[in-house]
């Protein structure tokens, strides 16, 4: 199976209000997609729908060969909320060893290692409400990644981290790549869309373009990819 | 339910809790300076303070434990925790038997220090055991969970998580027999008071403050409140959605 995510005629509604409008893509195994588009363009609702905690209207996902969110699948994938999502009232390693025990075979160090790949090692006994908003990020991103998930959908993991920092971690996100570990990774800063695989550029809910980002840039005609994502929706505003 | 998961969050939620022994402080010592304040209300009524503090004894704990667990559940929910944990291998009955496990053993404690200071320094009198009050009381702060997460699946915000506590609490407690007498109710305040299960947990205490052996009627009451706890689970499980909009 060379797909580890096959979405097909995906439809979400929130509010009554239609938010994916029948969206189709393929995400290869062993490789970094990034989800590239504005706010409100839908990214979270579909990484929700890929992780299995998202009420879908019609359409069908398929994740490591089975459907989004089955137990089957559960404890295959990392899943990185937006906001971080970590108990406040617990050190960074409580935090981490509680989410490494609730998978299959991932231990206490397992959840250690984790905490010194995001870089947080120092504050590892500190309280996660003490933390700086980076740091918290980190620590949300630690437990995402402890238990060597084989698909990683990770929600805006860079946000707010300094340029050294943010670099490691996306060395981190190609180590993991190599590895076989499959990563979804959104973002709305277009110079990371330059270290992913694949782009899957997403506005209001449909996709503007599914390629990699070498194609993206030669169908647009601009090496710039904020250009090129520019051009692409002129175009197609054209053409609808 | 997967032991190994249930245990660690079990061990999550206390941990949780270990950090914040401001909370711990109060919920071992209110319970007991509320009691006293009864002792002195009735210093010259001992026999209706022991009927009081008795039922007391078990309605602290319940009232407790429901604000407690509606306010931690909310804030799984809102703090983004709910919806990482809806995404690994954890069944939805792990964290809601978690809940119930984890601060069934804060109320054991309570409970244990509150019964026992009420009869040691207030000179609580009753025909049974402390032990069988303990239990009753315990029993009665695992049903203020179980009742607790299932309100919480109802409640968005804070606030409106708070004001599930009159809503659920005030009614039991106002009916269990404390104010009035069961019998001297009306019919239909009677049947109300027939299907909340804090009436029992009241009728069971009164059966250890009157008769020396625990009695059928006492294991009874302690039976529906138990079946009113794993009903109000089972509730909470399936009003706890692994999707959401």
């Amino acid at each position: 199976m060379a797909n580890a995510v096959e979405v097909a005629d995906l439809v979400v509604e929130r509010g009554g209000r239609r938010v994916l409008h029948g969206m189709s893509c393929t995400i290869p195994r062993g490789s970094i997609t990034g989800l590239l588009g504005p706010s409100g363009s839908g990214k979270t609702t579909l990484m929700r729908a890929i992780v299995g905690v998202q009420i879908v209207k019609s359409g069908r996902i398929t994740v490591l060969g089975h459907p989004a969110g089955s137990p089957a699948v559960r404890h295959k994938i990392g899943y990185l909320t937006q906001a971080p999502s970590v108990y406040p009232d617990l050190t960074v390693r409580e935090n981490a060893r509680y989410f490494a025990s609730l998978y299959p075979g991932v231990t206490a160090s397992d959840a250690d290692q984790a905490i010194r790949d995001v870089g947080l090692a120092e504050a590892a006994g500190q309280l996660v409400r003490t933390l700086s908003g980076g740091q918290l990020a980190r620590a949300s991103l630690a437990c995402a990644i402890l238990s060597r998930p084989e698909l990683l959908v990770l929600d805006e993991p860079t946000v707010g981290q300094d340029p050294v920092l943010r670099d490691e971690l996306w060395k981190k996100f190609r180590d993991l790549a190599a590895a076989g570990t499959t990563l979804l990774v959104s973002s709305h800063v277009m110079d990371e869309a330059s270290r992913c695989d694949r782009l899957l550029l997403i506005r209001q809910g449909r996709f503007v373009a599914d390629d990699t980002p070498a194609a993206v840039r030669a169908e647009a005609g601009t090496d710039d990819l904020d250009e090129a994502f520019l051009r692409l929706i002129r175009r197609q505003e054209v053409a609808a | 339910m997967t032991p190994r998961i249930l245990a660690s969050t079990v061990g999550r939620i206390l941990r949780q809790l270990r950090h914040d022994p401001r909370t711990i402080g109060m919920l071992v010592v209110v319970p007991t300076v509320l009691l006293a304040l009864l002792y002195f209300m009735f210093d010259d009524a001992p026999a209706l303070f022991d009927r009081i503090a008795l039922i007391m004894l078990g309605v602290f704990p319940f009232i407790v434990m429901f604000l407690i667990t509606s306010v931690a559940m909310l804030r799984e929910r809102t703090s983004g925790t709910l919806e990482r944990l809806l995404t690994t291998p954890l069944g939805k009955l792990d964290l809601l038997f978690g809940y119930g496990i984890a601060f069934g053993l804060v109320a054991t404690v309570q409970a244990a220090v509150t019964t026992g200071l009420a009869y040691w320094l207030l000179d609580l009198d009753t025909a049974g055991s402390p032990g069988w009050v303990v239990l009753i009381a315990v029993t009665n702060a695992v049903l203020g969970v179980a009742l607790g997460l299932l309100a919480s699946a109802f409640a968005r915000t804070e606030f409106q998580a708070v004001q599930f506590m009159p809503v659920v609490a005030f009614p039991q407690i106002l009916l269990c027999g404390l104010f009035v007498p069961r019998e001297g109710m009306v019919g239909w305040l009677h049947a109300l008071s027939d299907v909340m299960p804090l009436t029992y947990a009241v009728e069971g205490l009164q059966q250890v403050g009157r008769y020396a052996e625990p009695t059928g009627t006492m294991w009874r009451d302690f039976g529906v409140v138990a079946g009113a706890v794993v009903l109000a689970l089972v509730v909470a499980s399936a009003t706890l959605r692994r999707r959401t909009a």
